[in-house]
């Protein structure tokens, strides 16, 4: 019951900070919309069970990547955009395709499914379990994305310096 | 336990340590002003009260009753919620901290900490991790080119310098193997060569880890010698330069909750938390830990201020490459370390 009444209140949370980061003209107001979308979706996490993702999720997410997201903003001191027609396009074919898209998904899932629900506490949640499948059972997986975040972190790097200009020389 | 007995006691319990955290965090001030005083050869607050002690009393309430300012091109929203956020986060971490054993209390079990949870030492890390918004937001919403700057040095030094401190601590966490806190002090009890307790820092070759820890934390509570953020002789006053009363008042609190955090977990991972000698009766038989612990967090906090009064202010460049070239890259070394001893031993 506590269960079910945490879930739909930050599922609601969830949702509706998903909407004000689309609503807002600040971008400062919608990366906060997404810091609160991302908080909601720990405590989903968390009431699934999967605490270890739910910790990650915040330290990693809302406390790490979101604080960059401010700071960029900030730098730039990006002001309120103009708010635009839209394209028709998107207008057309976005909203029909987006609510087909959403009950194709919950008609596989209720006529899949059987109905069945995830019972909370049922997905794997402990650091040990995770620790276990990511560097036992999913080991190359992981290496794998590790080095490709690796070549990302190099491209960024190669595209921020610049070899020519006089600091690019100084600075080697 | 039922349900309602769980939610008095937990009442009761938080409650209480938020008394305990807002009186102690008061007191820290006190204490910095009375040190730093006595370092530099003045005594510091001796007015109100013996030795000056109801002076933080007599700080609130100035705080309290002065008015309000709010500059008119600040962006309201986010300058109103941002010494919200500082505080409400630093606060907040208190939950998860262990302050001693278990008390038994009219045939309660009752655990001297709000809540126990396996991932204690993770809850932390993101609860600290999200304070960098009251900041950074203070810093962007108050529309003046001092608070920007400090609002923007403060979040490039936390991102930067919460890396050590996160890298520092996986070599406590790969010897206890477990995030829980409580059990990672359990993990320290007793001595190795009959003498040496076996903290952290001595068991394990922790030691260096713990000093990156210490170097890492200071940077991350904005203190003297990192605290750019707040640089007075380039920024006034840095991120809480348009703030007054209450609201400048709130970033205080942040700040020395902040520190009594970093203590209090410093003590947990390195020091044993509230291992040390326990004797006479039941009752001083429970609560004994409780000063164990406490007394390691004061030594903590006298060491800040210590700090503080001795050395001067980095230069930016000189935080970043700290950081970046030497903090990190020792961080790395001893985690590779640690975990090579204790894949070799297993």
């Amino acid at each position: 019951m506590l269960h079910l009444i945490l879930f739909l209140a930050f599922g609601a949370v969830c949702v509706a900070g998903a909407v004000n980061l689309l609503a807002q003209r600040h971008p400062i107001n919608s990366a906060l919309s997404l810091v609160v979308v991302m908080g909601s979706l720990a405590v989903v996490y968390l009431l699934l069970g999967a605490e270890f993702v739910a910790a990650v999720q915040v330290i990693v997410y809302a406390g790490a990547i979101m604080v960059l997201f401010v700071f960029v903003i900030m730098l730039l001191n990006a002001g309120e955009e103009e708010r635009t027609k839209g394209s028709k396009v998107a207008l057309l074919f976005g909203v029909p395709g987006m609510l087909v898209g959403s009950i194709l998904i919950g008609w596989v899932l209720l006529a899949r499914g059987g109905g069945r629900s995830v019972p909370v506490g049922a997905l794997p949640g402990t650091p040990k379990v995770i620790g276990w499948l990511l560097f036992h059972d999913f080991l190359l997986p992981f290496e794998v994305t590790s080095i490709l975040v690796l070549i990302a972190i190099m491209g960024a790097v190669v595209l921020a310096s610049h070899p020519d200009t006089e600091q690019g020389k100084k600075e080697g | 336990m039922n349900i309602t007995t769980f939610i008095i006691v937990s009442v009761i319990k938080t409650v209480l340590a938020l008394f305990v955290l807002l009186t102690a965090v008061a007191y820290t001030v006190w204490l910095e002003r009375k040190v730093v005083g006595h370092m530099q050869n003045r005594w510091g607050p001796t007015r109100v009260g013996p030795f000056g002690l109801l002076q933080p009393l007599a700080d609130g309430v100035k705080f309290l009753f002065k008015e309000d300012l709010t500059p008119p091109h600040v962006y309201k929203p986010l300058y109103i919620a941002a010494p919200m956020i500082a505080v409400v986060f630093a606060l907040t971490s208190i939950a998860v901290i262990p302050v001693g054993n278990w008390v038994t209390l009219g045939g309660l079990r009752i655990p001297l900490q709000i809540t126990d949870v396996n991932i204690g030492l993770l809850i932390i890390l993101g609860v600290t991790s999200l304070g960098v918004y009251g900041v950074a937001l203070a810093g962007w919403s108050s529309n003046s080119k001092y608070s920007l700057l400090g609002g923007l040095r403060a979040s490039a030094q936390m991102i930067s310098y919460e890396i050590s401190l996160g890298l520092s601590l996986v070599g406590v966490l790969i010897l206890a193997g477990s995030f829980s806190l409580r059990e990672i002090v359990n993990a320290q009890g007793g001595t190795f060569w009959g003498f040496i307790p076996r903290w952290n820092i001595f068991y394990g070759g922790q030691f260096i880890a713990f000093f990156i820890y210490l170097m890492s934390a200071y940077a991350e509570t904005n203190r003297i010698p990192f605290d750019l953020p707040e640089a007075e002789t380039e920024l006034v006053a840095g991120y809480h330069t348009e703030y007054s009363a209450m609201k400048f008042a709130m970033f205080f609190m942040a700040e020395y909750a902040n520190m009594i955090t970093v203590a209090a977990v410093a003590s947990l991972l390195f020091l044993g938390g509230w291992h040390g000698p326990v004797f006479g009766p039941p009752l001083v038989r429970a609560l004994l830990p409780v000063f164990w612990f406490v007394l390691r967090i004061f030594g903590f906090l006298f060491v800040y201020i210590w700090v503080r009064g001795t050395l001067p202010r980095f230069r930016y460049d000189q935080l970043m490459a700290f950081g970046w070239k030497f903090l990190l890259p020792l961080a790395i070394a001893n985690l590779v370390i640690t975990a090579l001893v204790v894949a070799i031993r297993a």
